[in-house]
């Protein structure tokens, strides 16, 4: 399974490609959804990275509670647990 | 009271160029834009000639989000609205604080639905399609897009009428002027370029197979044409009230005087002589000019057997045979969609620079062709009143006139 670091490195890498951001804006204790600045249409293209990347599916659900890139960090190191 | 009409600013991308300058300039030196598109020939198509442009980068003009929503009809599209709203001496402030609209020519958008559904049989899962997929999927995409983009506040509709899709869209937006219901409206026609969206047309067996000498193979109203070559892009034109743009001391391009329209009630894919001429005398009613009074056609002939050969004959037999006509096709193939708008920028561009653009490839007449003046080479000659034709599957007629403005 991949570590913390590993996680970390591949968010930043397809969050800031996805959504146009620079790699530095993505701190872990920032606010996901301003820092990307998702509207409800970009969570959908979320989910699409997301599985492109790690191979899971997230849900509406799964977002409850996440609100810093820690938070998604952990939301990720839970589902790969999953897997 | 009814408005008169005016045109206040065009714009243009297509094979001949990607911006006014450089289709003037193809257009002038009769450039064709018709290249072989060697994948076309993996996928079965008997034909892979075809008017090319490139997809343009639209990073840096619109956010991530403005782009997501947007395949090949919207984005040549925003490039031709782009040129022609800076043409008009416009911005997106003053758009979005006036009465304008936008009513788009467009009739497919197979490509970004087949990229669509061949990621659902992959993943199978609908909620992995991502956000922009309806928005490109859907005919409407270039009005979506272009209404949100330039924050337009009026009329919001397509028009889907086959290959008179753009002609049309330029009708409709005359109508709306001149009858006093909207002061601005932003029209023209977008064509995708890409296999999938060519190939139940190239299945028909109608394009030209002159694939070892792509430039010679579109020749509309020529004794040996044998088909015509699909091409694309987008093309837009402002409109507005003639009080509108003095108002705000607008350049006004022309005057779109009339919009004749017509059915043929008959075949599904034949042209019809009835269909054309009586479209051809409700545009000259309408312009209340005379046929001596045309100094130019920009005919809608594509390079096929039968379908040149009814224009031919309508024109001769409405505007007579003296009056200047050329077939831009004979350079960018068929824009389908788009050509109804594109050819009126072009024939705009022939009346602002005082030339008539060549009929290139037009070598030796049919016997209904020697009847009219076709246009083969460059000539230099004022215009002050041109009518474009525009005719489509299932028998869908347009033709409109626009004069120069003294």
């Amino acid at each position: 399974m991949a570590s913390r670091e590993e996680i970390i490195s591949t968010v930043k890498e397809f969050l800031s490609e996805e959504f146009e951001v620079e790699k530095s804006t993505i701190e872990p204790e920032a606010n996901l959804q301003e820092t990307l600045d998702l509207d409800s249409l970009d969570y959908v293209d979320l989910v699409v990275v997301i599985e492109e990347n790690f191979g899971f599916k997230v849900t509406g659900e799964d977002f409850v509670g996440v609100v810093s890139f820690n938070d998604f960090y952990d939301l990720v190191e839970k589902k790969l647990a999953e897997k | 009271m009814e408005n008169r009409v005016v045109i206040t600013g065009i714009g243009i991308y297509s094979c001949l160029g990607e911006n006014l300058s450089e289709v003037k300039d193809s257009l002038y030196k009769g450039r064709s834009g018709i290249i072989f598109d060697a994948p076309r020939k993996d996928v079965g198509f008997r034909s892979a000639l075809t008017g090319m442009v490139k997809d343009p980068d639209l990073k840096p003009f619109l956010t991530r989000r403005q782009r997501m929503g947007m395949h090949q009809p919207a984005m040549y599209a925003y490039m031709s609205t782009k040129e022609a709203v800076e043409n008009a001496g416009l911005d997106i402030d003053q758009l979005s604080q006036s009465e304008t609209g936008v009513i788009f020519g467009n009739d497919s958008t197979a490509g970004s639905i087949m990229e669509t559904v061949d990621k659902l049989r992959e993943k199978k899962d609908t909620t992995l399609l991502g956000s922009g997929a309806i928005f490109q999927n859907m005919n409407c995409t270039v009005n979506m897009n272009i209404s949100t983009i330039f924050k337009l506040k009026g009329i919001n509709f397509t028009i889907s009428a086959a290959c008179a899709s753009g002609s049309h869209s330029i009708g409709m937006g005359y109508l709306l002027i001149k009858q006093g219901l909207q002061e601005r409206v932003i029209c023209g026609g977008a064509q995708e370029i890409n296999g999938t969206a060519m190939g139940s047309f190239d299945g028909l067996s109608v394009f030209s197979d002159t694939e070892d000498n792509p430039t010679k193979a579109s020749r509309p109203f020529d004794r040996d044409r044998n088909g015509l070559v699909p091409g694309g892009g987008a093309a837009t034109l402002v409109l507005e009230s003639y009080e509108s743009a003095v108002k705000r001391g607008a350049p006004i391009l022309g005057e779109l005087l009339g919009y004749g329209f017509s059915s043929n009630g008959d075949h599904l894919s034949n042209p019809n002589l009835d269909g054309q001429h009586r479209s051809l005398n409700m545009a000259l009613k309408q312009a209340n000019v005379k046929a001596s009074d045309i100094d130019y056609v920009s005919a809608h002939a594509t390079s096929t057997p039968v379908g040149d050969s009814i224009e031919a004959q309508a024109i001769y037999d409405i505007l007579g045979s003296k009056v200047g006509v050329s077939s831009t096709k004979s350079m960018t193939g068929h824009e389908c969609w788009m050509a109804g708008a594109s050819e009126v920028v072009y024939s705009m561009l022939m009346m602002e620079n005082d030339f008539i653009a060549p009929n290139i490839n037009f070598e030796n007449p049919d016997e209904i062709s020697a009847k009219i003046n076709i246009i083969a080479k460059t000539k230099e000659q004022k215009i002050d009143t041109f009518l474009s034709n525009s005719f489509g599957f299932g028998g869908t007629n347009s033709s409109l006139i626009i004069k120069k403005l003294k």
